[in-house]
């Protein structure tokens, strides 16, 4: 007989290996799921997992997927770890790129060397405000932040539909739901001559850094880690919930809304409806399976990117539904959680404990 | 205790029980015969509530068998102990408080035993007043005081008519007089041929009523001794192994200058079996120890919540440090302030569980290790370690996380840090609970330390015994209020016995009616 005991400490090499564990049994799964829909699993994995880096202008379509993502999942790490349950990366996103496309069309005939800092902080400010808005309500009504958070994700959507069917469409577009292409003045430069890799990637990368740094070299930080801890030794201690609460919902904020200015000032180069394919949902897990860690999130970023790239790649080169995609990051995550079971529990045999 | 019954109640040979990490006991011999009071003495995490836990049902032994009246038996649930006749008293409680004491009884009989009873709340009534319980079946438990829901419980296992009661601590919720009337049932049922097991830290009662008693240390039964042949010293020695050192008498002080003040201070609870704090006024004078005794749940918590800041309701000038009004003022502040507090919760309120020693270090030590908002991880570490060693806190090293040390060794640590920081007041609750003898000795010396050195020292705890070893003046709370404060060498045990029960409200409130 099998059964499950509490370990006395947890243990630091599932802490390392439940990430890894959860990949591999979700590859196996989404073999079982290929050979069930008629395609050859060998062939789905390589084009979903190793194709996305097989050539440079790949890898560099790859790095443009984790900016976003990247920027999302450190806000939501620092959220996390203070227990503030933030589902709203992808409203603050969304608000982002409307906030900083509407400033981007204002410059729509400029030079200015202003015009490109004007943008990228109206989207950081307008990102701030859609995650103020619901810590607000939370912090002075009490109200469920999981729940108002997704609700104003919506209300960003369709907010930004509205905008590009209304005030920002191309008044020359035909009438496509679409703005005008942003002035050259607005646009994120690239790094690199040959691909679409834009100063927003580097951003990304940098608010990792930046998230590190604040966790465990500032005293904000360390405050944030034991309100997510020991909510009531933050409070014996004298920390000010409220002020951490602000502080980590207004971050995550701004780098969601930066993430959606530089998708539109970067690789799109207008608002178009759909701005994000679920970036700041995806971000979720990217959080989770970067341990709540913001170097962490640079990893798990990378391999969540690489499966969105490898799922375009499905649908064009296998005729894979998209919708796979959505799944094996579901799955991802079910399996991470269930591994992140044996970091405090383990199996033992019964007959084993007798002797 | 009748002495001509030669068959043992309960026999207990070779227990033994394997934790993961830990061996909670090391084959364990136990007899106890009808009628026996028998004390199990230990430190903590000498396995004293394994083996009784073994005794009731709830942990299986790896090892070792039980004989119950003379036969074998394989005891693997609750149940199937209380039909053997065995009874437990936890230490909380296990009471539902909007039901009825009636009710509360008849949920953890069966059938069979209901219908063999009868009349339940005749039977409750005939055994109160053959044991002197004062249990009144139809009263609701939420309306009893501690000292009554432990004679709940103690009738829940006597309508069971029970052989062997199991009581883990009974007496650290209750006032003396209580005690006293714990003690004269303890007597009654053990002359009817019931034997007791009794688990306690206070080696003074044991020494009053045990017959015989068992010291475990880690895992082990070390001695055992007759307890009237012995005193509480000699007793604790064989609790610790080594010749510890005794705390003794200590000179009382009398405080100089004012340096802390709560006035009028009454607030609603903030949850429904929470305690409302009632016009409570008292002054803490720099160098002094200024005692509060009680049962919990009187107020404890709240006094301490609303004076450390961590009730945030707003009392203005109900508190005041050094004639500064502090009531607008949040926890961090007043920390600021120079008000330090040591919590009742030690792991999971005055330490973060899963943090270093260092990091829970920082946790109320901010200051001079901030630099522009930057951590000085590095002095922080080499504080700690100084820490560490001065108050001999047992433990690998500063990175040690907190809940990897034993209960005494994180009090002595979070005692440390908040001393560490030179607090003009230091508000301390419960310091030594269930912290053992030598841990608790090294607590007393640093509160004196801290005293001596010019702090005005806030001391709440339920063991009146330190209480009077250590306050300088006493006062005690009962239901939301606060009694005079008296210099404790102008008090005894009565009085302040007579406090926690309660006695001095109604002369409060006719004073007051008096003056208004």
């Amino acid at each position: 007989m099998i059964r499950i005991q509490a370990r006395t400490e947890p243990s630091t090499l599932m802490k390392v290996a439940s990430p890894l564990l959860a990949i591999v049994l979700t590859l196996i799964f989404g073999s079982i799921l290929f050979t069930a829909i008629g395609k050859d699993p060998y062939q789905a994995l390589h084009v979903l997992l190793i194709a996305p880096l097989a050539d440079s202008y790949n890898i560099g379509e790859m790095f443009v997927k984790m900016g976003p993502l990247l920027l999302c999942a450190v806000g939501l790490s620092l959220c996390y770890r203070a227990n503030m349950w933030n589902i709203g990366a992808e409203g603050q996103l969304l608000a982002g790129a409307l906030g900083g496309s509407a400033m981007a069309l204002y410059f729509i005939d400029s030079e200015s060397v202003f015009a490109l800092p004007l943008t990228l902080i109206a989207g950081i400010l307008s990102g701030m405000l859609w995650a103020a808005l619901p810590t607000f309500l939370k912090l002075r009504y009490n109200s469920n932040l999981i729940l108002t958070t997704i609700m104003f994700n919506y209300i960003a959507l369709y907010l930004l539909i509205w905008a590009v069917h209304g005030p920002l469409r191309d008044p020359d577009g035909y009438g496509f739901p679409e703005s005008a292409i942003f002035s050259d003045a607005t646009l994120l430069p690239t790094i690199f001559e040959s691909s679409r890799i834009h100063l927003g990637v580097l951003f990304a990368v940098l608010s990792g850094v930046v998230g590190w740094f604040i966790l465990s070299k500032t005293h904000l930080g360390f405050q944030i880690r034991v309100f997510g801890a020991d909510e009531p030794a933050a409070r014996y201690a004298g920390f000010s919930g409220k002020k951490l609460s602000w502080f980590v919902m207004l971050f995550a904020g701004a780098l969601a809304g930066l993430a959606g200015v530089s998708e539109t000032t970067g690789p799109i180069g207008q608002l178009v409806p759909n701005v994000s394919p679920g970036y700041g949902y995806s971000a979720i897990i990217v959080a989770y399976l970067g341990r709540l860690h913001p170097i962490g999130a640079i990893l798990a970023a990378v391999f969540m990117a690489v499966l969105y790239m490898g799922g375009d790649l499905a649908q064009i080169e296998m005729g894979i539904p998209v919708a796979v995609v959505s799944m094996f990051q579901g799955v991802l995550l079910f399996f991470l959680l269930a591994c992140d079971f044996f970091i405090n529990n383990r199996l033992i045999s019964t007959n084993q404990a007798t002797n | 205790m009748k002495k001509h019954n030669l068959i043992s109640r309960l026999e207990l040979t070779n227990i033994t029980k394997q934790y993961p990490g830990c061996l909670a006991n090391d084959n364990i011999n136990l007899t106890l015969m009808p009628g026996e009071i028998h004390a199990l003495l230990g430190e903590n995490g000498a396995g004293k509530s394994t083996l009784v836990k073994t005794i009731y049902g709830v942990v299986a032994p790896d090892k070792g068998d039980i004989i119950w009246d003379g036969k074998e038996v394989n005891i693997k649930s609750p149940s199937i102990a209380r039909d053997l006749g065995i009874g437990m008293v936890f230490q909380h409680f296990s009471l539902f408080e909007t039901m009825t004491v009636c009710q509360n009884i008849e949920l953890c009989l069966s059938k069979t035993q209901l219908s063999k009873i009868g009349d339940l709340a005749q039977r409750i009534t005939e055994l109160s007043e053959e044991y002197g319980l004062n249990v009144d079946p139809n009263r609701y438990v939420h309306s009893l005081s501690i000292g009554e829901r432990q004679r709940v419980e103690i009738m829940r296992c006597l309508v069971q008519s029970v052989k062997l009661l199991i009581l883990d601590e009974p007496t650290s919720v209750l006032t003396p007089q209580e005690v006293a009337g714990l003690f004269n049932v303890l007597r009654t049922l053990s002359k009817e041929g019931c034997s007791i097991l009794f688990i306690s830290h206070k080696l003074h009662e044991v020494t009053e009523i045990c017959h015989k008693a068992t010291i475990l240390r880690g895992g082990k039964v070390v001695d055992t001794c007759v307890p009237n042949e012995e005193t509480p010293a000699t007793i604790a020695k064989m609790m610790v192994g080594d010749l510890a050192e005794q705390d003794a008498g200590y000179s009382k002080k009398e405080g100089s200058v004012e340096v802390f003040n709560a006035s009028a201070l009454s607030l609603p609870a903030k949850h429904p079996f929470g305690t409302t704090l009632k016009n409570i006024n008292f002054d803490l004078k720099a160098g002094e120890i200024l005692g509060i005794a009680g049962v919990a749940g009187n107020g404890q918590d709240e006094l301490m919540a609303i004076i450390s800041g961590e009730d945030d309701r707003n009392v203005k000038d109900g508190l005041s440090i050094n004639g500064m009004s502090i009531g607008h003022l949040h926890a961090g502040e007043r920390r600021k302030l120079g008000i330090a507090n040591v919590p009742e919760e030690r792991l999971g309120r005055g330490a973060v569980p899963d943090m270093s020693l260092t990091e829970n270090t920082l946790l109320t030590h901010s200051d001079g290790f901030i630099k522009n908002g930057l951590v000085q991880w590095q002095s922080i570490k080499e504080y700690t370690t100084e820490l560490i060693s001065k108050y001999k806190v047992k433990c690998h090293g500063e990175f040690s996380e907190a809940k990897s040390l034993s209960g005494g060794n994180l009090q002595k640590f979070i005692m440390g840090r908040e001393i560490g920081q030179a607090p003009k007041v230091l508000i301390c609750a419960h310091p030594t609970w269930g912290v053992d003898v030598g841990a608790a000795l090294a607590i007393h010396q640093a509160l004196l330390e801290l005293r001596d050195k010019g702090a005005a020292i806030l001391l709440i705890s339920e063991d009146i015994d330190e209480l009077f070893l250590l306050a300088d003046r006493m006062a005690a709370v009962c239901d939301g209020y606060l009694s005079p404060l008296v210099k404790t060498e102008e008090t005894n045990i009565d009085q302040i016995g007579q406090w926690m029960a309660g006695t001095f409200i109604n002369n409060a409130n006719q004073t007051q009616e008096v003056s208004a």
